[in-house]
């Protein structure tokens, strides 16, 4: 069976089906949401190593003699910080100051800015980019020119050194290097989106079947596995880390969502500073109406993405993201509350299919992994 | 793989009828396409249950399913094994992962739901 042809596929979709993936339409690509389950792909990550194929994620590349002041002015966190070989997570924000997109920033050369988008919105954010472009540089919408593949887990740089020549060790978390993996060109990240050590590597797609490949069988001693999209979306909840079009989208600001860090209002004119400025009269948490917290449940039943959340029984925010940690065994999520309400340890109750179910606030990140 | 002996929904639940005991499941095609199941909700003992409505769900790390109660009757046993052991029902789905048995009030009802190579056709043409 083949993908819809409505649908987008990475150069990978064939080894998908061929490992038995089920497939789903993931924003418009047919992606693997699992292969044989879900929650072993989840515990290979956190035990051990797992790969992901994440090629629908977008590449916009930013250069020329003034790329800097474009990159930093339509985006919050402050770019002119980087070295080269350094990597930022960041916000695309409308004028009104909420999110057109969460990407990751990186300082290829001083004219040279590699920016990695979520899958769905990479039209969107070149098109956000183009229009404030009045500086001399150039936008490049070049998604289709990389495959992107995610190697996740404590042994996965034991597993990646045995493909490369370039030192993975040194490599500091939220750097990389522009080297070559099993002899095609490759961008190594260590970044990912699992709680877990790893890197993110950018390729070409007619490598990515091959390399794909040889990333299994490096990793087989270690019991590597591929994983699904359900796996990195568990993962990535219970690192707290934020999701496009759940935590965050164009009504919700960086603060909002918890990610004041990677606004600096003091770097300079950006697109969306102004309204955060008025809305938030410059300080962080002032004017904030709600607040994105961590929840678990304590009674039985699973609060799921949209549900509703009710403060003494009454309606009062919604679960951006919920579901089972397969790693802490509880039913965890996040979800918006209205700011005074926000605070930990505040009983509250989740409507569960017609039903009232309590869950209590709680800390966050839910997992954080031993160093 | 469906065992003859069974009768079976479009909703991929299943019946098997001894004697005036109905005994409800979900079948292998339904917790293959959950995948892990992580939850089972499903009525207490003594709860009344009309045929083709919901009775409870089963839930995977992913996705909720609605149960829907192939045949009438009330409940007289819940398998509780479920409550702490949900994997069971992704094991054995036609064994030890049934759901619940129910005392049939319309006995003829079972008679008139799909038989196993019925349902396999179902399955065939709603996954190709």
């Amino acid at each position: 069976m083949a993908a819809s042809p409505a649908l987008k596929t990475t150069p990978l979709n064939a080894i998908h089906r061929q490992l038995g993936a089920k497939m789903i339409d993931f924003g418009g690509w047919d992606m693997p949401v699992q292969y044989a389950s879900l929650l072993e792909e989840h515990h290979a990550v956190r035990q051990r190593v797992g790969l992901f194929d994440v090629s629908h994620m977008g590449e916009i590349e930013v250069r020329g003699k003034e790329a800097l002041r474009l990159v930093n002015y339509v985006t919050t966190n402050d770019a002119s910080r980087l070295q080269v070989g350094q990597a930022q997570y960041s916000g695309l924000l409308y004028e009104h100051g909420g999110f057109v997109d969460d990407i990751l920033v990186h300082k290829v050369a001083d004219d040279y800015y590699f920016l990695c988008v979520n899958a769905s919105n990479q039209d969107k954010d070149y098109q956000h980019i183009l229009s404030h472009n009045q500086f001399d540089a150039v936008v490049d919408n070049t998604g289709s020119r990389y495959a992107q593949l995610a190697v996740q887990g404590p042994r996965a740089i034991e597993t990646l050194q045995k493909l490369t020549a370039v030192p993975l060790a040194p490599i500091r978390y939220y750097h990389f290097v522009d080297g070559a993996v099993s002899g095609s060109p490759a961008r190594i990240a260590r970044t990912g989106y699992t709680g877990e050590d790893g890197f993110e590597i950018y390729l070409p797609p007619a490598d990515a079947p091959r390399i794909w490949d040889e990333i299994l069988a490096a990793g087989a001693d270690f019991g590597i596995k591929p994983c699904g999209l359900g796996a990195r979306n568990t993962l990535r909840l219970e690192a707290a880390m934020a999701l496009y079009g759940h935590e965050i989208h164009a009504s919700v600001t960086p603060w909002e969502a918890g990610l004041g860090w990677i606004v600096k209002m003091d770097k300079g004119d950006f697109v969306g500073r102004e309204a955060l400025a008025r809305r938030h009269l410059g300080q962080k948490n002032d004017g904030v109406t709600r607040q994105l917290i961590g929840f678990e449940m304590t009674g039985r039943g699973i609060g799921r993405d949209a549900y509703e959340v009710y403060i003494d029984r009454v309606g009062a925010g919604w679960v951006t993201s919920g579901g089972p940690s397969p790693t802490l065994n509880k039913n965890i999520g996040l979800c918006y509350l209205p700011a005074a309400n926000a605070t930990l340890g505040r009983p509250m109750q989740i409507m569960v299919r017609g039903q009232l179910v309590d869950a209590i606030t709680v800390p966050t990140p839910f997992y954080k992994r031993t160093k | 793989m469906d065992p003859e002996n069974l009768r079976y929904t479009k909703e991929h639940e299943w019946v098997r009828v001894e004697g005036d005991i109905g005994t409800i499941g979900i079948t292998f095609h339904a917790q293959k396409e959950l995948g892990d199941i992580v939850y089972v909700d499903l009525p207490k003992p003594g709860t009344f249950i009309q045929q083709k409505t919901t009775i409870g769900s089963v839930e995977s790390v992913k996705a909720v399913s609605d149960i829907y109660t192939p045949v009438s009757g009330e409940v007289v046993e819940v398998n509780g094994v479920l409550a702490e052991s949900p994997e069971i029902l992704n094991k054995d789905p036609y064994g030890s992962g049934w759901l619940v048995k129910i005392k049939l009030s319309e006995p003829g009802e079972a008679g008139q739901l799909l038989t196993a190579a019925e349902y396999q056709a179902y399955v065939g043409t709603e996954s190709s």
